[in-house]
């Protein structure tokens, strides 16, 4: 008899998982059927050689990938504002992007985002292509401010939910500010009075900001068709998604969208305890999100981009107190739901080596952009894979042979015995092709084990 | 004790320091002393943050005492506000077109306020022209360039070139930082140096300009 999911150990999770994404299946919970019996066996193969490089193990040869930002619209020969308000010239860009370059997997066509949804509900935490930025902009940025204030913890830790919907998202979206006359559902209790708690949603401004939402909701599900559609059409063609769902540190969560950057860092200083009761308060909010999404797409690689635990960001005692422990309980809780953490140390991470080493072995994997790749393989390559490090710099200002050079050195040094994967380290929206081509070819060629 | 204010603030003790001013404001201490003893402090914090016993955010708080002390001497200045010590540069310093990052490069302006440079910060997104226009206004020879994203690296160029054909490239040292950026883009950039951190920025300028 098979055993259930809650008797199983890590491994045999992670084993259930690679086993359910190599049997790839459509929404409906189809099988997908390949373009052709090369198209499989491609699909498996590059399957097969990342979860060697997960376990630390040697395949046929070092995998390859690529994780750009917006670059592949320009590749493509659109803006990201073409992008974002047509979602068939985003898909074909990505298309061409994966088809032409051919990584071992490919990163979904997700990133540029549904323009018309942002529209819809005038959001305000980021600036993008007429909105802010340039209209030949080639990405979004974010709007750094304290969405939320320095004394708002307890009502945060008190109900995360209504924090959110009362304060936060009127705060960030501009359609949705009648939602702070929401009463709290936790109100609502029984039958005298319990009328009065939905007062409110026959408020003209409320009902605005629902009529919105369903508009957005709309359109949201339209452009998800789209980029859905297109993983599917990649598994097909061989190129599976290294992307199942996303989470952040707990610190990261506070610190980027919430508080902002010098808005944590004060609060570092000034209240200590608030800040640590509210990171421990985050983290299993984060472990739903990444167990959620792994569940949602039936692909356990949940990404976590790295902002703030950076070398140099904080102090040594910073990290270890304040961003280092509510980020390996998160780390933790998804391997331990059967997921692949993928996380991407942002800037350098020479410094936090030892203390990332810690974590459960082959269990999860590590995109670096700055860091010394010898010295991170010496110290953490016994636990953790390792992916990435070619220079964006490198990517977009060098010639094929600087990068292959480049590409050389990596695998006679980090490729040694597995657990490693070739990629760049940190998203670019400006290359040139053939110094992609160079990256990709060279490993294919050279990186054989 | 004359060195108490300096000290608490080159500890980050924000309480401590603060209660300090607020006695010694009402016991008839002298404001612009007090001030004096608060930039010692944060030069203290300065020379901790190059040596590598302080971090980012310690500089960010220290930063943020010292506004917070300022607010309390502000009302007890009178006329002696505009007194200040003879600064070096001006430096200019902004975040390039299409641009929009500004933690770095506050940092950047920060370290050099400390280190006693007169700073013109010009912003984020900042138009070619707008640091053409800021050098000819202000006879800078200093330009710091910051970027984040992979669109810095032609928005710096762009810059350095505009600089060049204003005929002024020859008179003036461009640093370039942020992000991406390394060797490499500078060489791209056409810029004179690459700092990593805002303490690169300081030596560089240092370099250049003395101080």
């Amino acid at each position: 008899m098979e055993k259930k999911w809650e008797e199983m150990s890590a491994d045999e999770k992670q084993e259930a998982q690679f086993q359910k994404m190599l049997a790839p299946k459509d929404p409906e919970g189809n099988d997908i059927k390949f373009q052709s019996p090369e198209a499989e066996a491609a699909y498996k193969a590059n399957i097969n050689r990342f979860k060697a490089a997960v376990q630390l193990k040697a395949a046929d040869r070092v995998p390859v990938m690529l994780f750009p930002g917006m670059y592949p619209l320009a590749y493509g020969g659109i803006t990201l504002k073409d992008a974002m308000y047509d979602y068939d010239k985003c898909v074909a860009a990505h298309r061409k992007f994966v088809l032409d370059f051919q990584p071992d997997m490919q990163f979904g066509a997700a990133g540029p985002g549904p323009g018309k949804f942002y529209e819809k509900l005038d959001y305000k935490l980021y600036a993008w292509p007429g909105h802010g930025v340039d209209p030949e902009g080639r990405s979004y940025q974010c709007r750094e401010a304290e969405y939320m204030q320095a004394y708002e913890y307890d009502l945060l830790l008190t109900d995360p939910s209504f924090f959110f919907r009362n304060f936060y998202l009127p705060r960030v979206f501009g359609a949705l500010e009648p939602l702070q006359m929401l009463a709290p559902m936790t109100s609502i209790l029984e039958m005298y009075g319990v009328a009065f708690n939905f007062i409110p949603y026959g408020l003209p401004p409320v009902q605005g900001a629902f009529k919105a939402l369903f508009e957005a909701g709309e359109e949201a599900l339209k452009w998800a068709m789209a980029v859905g559609g297109f993983d599917i059409e990649m598994k097909a063609a061989g190129v599976p998604n290294i992307l199942g769902g996303f989470t952040k540190a707990p610190f990261d969560t506070l610190g980027d969208t919430l508080r902002g950057t010098k808005g944590i860092l004060m609060d570092m200083y000034r209240q200590p305890d608030k800040l640590l009761a509210a990171l421990d308060a985050v983290t299993p909010i984060m472990i739903g999100m990444g167990l959620g999404a792994a569940q949602q797409t039936g692909n356990p690689l949940i990404f976590m981009p790295l902002h703030k635990g950076a070398d140099g960001f904080l102090s040594d005692e910073q990290f270890k107190t304040f961003y280092w422990p509510s980020l390996k309980k998160v780390i933790e809780g998804l391997v331990e739901g059967g997921c692949i953490p993928f996380c991407a140390a942002e800037g350098g991470y020479n410094t936090r080596l030892e203390d990332i080493r810690n974590l459960p072995k082959g269990k999860t994997v590590w995109m670096i952009d700055q860091s010394d790749m010898v010295k991170a393989k010496e110290i953490v390559g016994d636990t953790l894979c390792l992916l990435g490090n070619m220079p964006s710099s490198l990517l977009h200002l060098g010639n094929p042979e600087d990068v292959k050079a480049y590409a050389k050195n990596l695998i006679d040094t980090v490729g040694k015995g597995g657990g490693f994967i070739m990629c760049n380290g940190s998203f670019f929206d400006h290359a040139k092709p053939e110094n992609i081509k160079a990256m990709v070819d060279y490993t294919k060629e050279y990186g054989v084990y | 004790m004359p060195d108490e204010l300096t000290k608490l603030l080159s500890d980050l003790k924000e309480t401590e320091a603060l209660e300090l001013v607020k006695k010694a404001l009402a016991e008839g201490v002298d404001p612009m002393g007090l001030l004096g003893e608060a930039r010692d402090g944060i030069t203290i914090v300065g020379e901790r943050f190059a040596s590598g016993d302080y971090f980012i955010p310690d500089l960010i708080y220290s930063g943020e005492i010292l506004k917070e002390i300022v607010k309390l001497l502000e009302p007890h200045f009178g006329g002696e506000k505009g007194k200040q010590e003879k600064r070096l540069g001006p430096v200019i310093i902004g975040t390039v077109a299409g641009d929009i990052h500004d933690i770095g490069k506050d940092l950047v302006v920060f370290m050099l306020d400390i280190s006693g440079y007169e700073v013109v910060d010009l912003g984020i997104d900042v138009p070619v022209q707008k640091f053409v226009d800021a050098i000819k206004e202000t006879g800078s020879k200093v330009v710091g360039l910051s970027g984040f994203l992979t669109l810095a690296f032609d928005s710096m160029k762009e810059t350095v070139d505009a600089i060049k054909n204003a005929g002024l490239r020859d008179d003036i040292k461009i640093m370039v930082g942020g992000g991406q950026i390394d060797d490499q883009v500078k060489r791209y950039t056409g810029a004179d140096a690459y700092g990593k951190d805002a303490m690169q920025a300081v030596k560089l300028t240092q370099g250049w300009i003395g101080g």
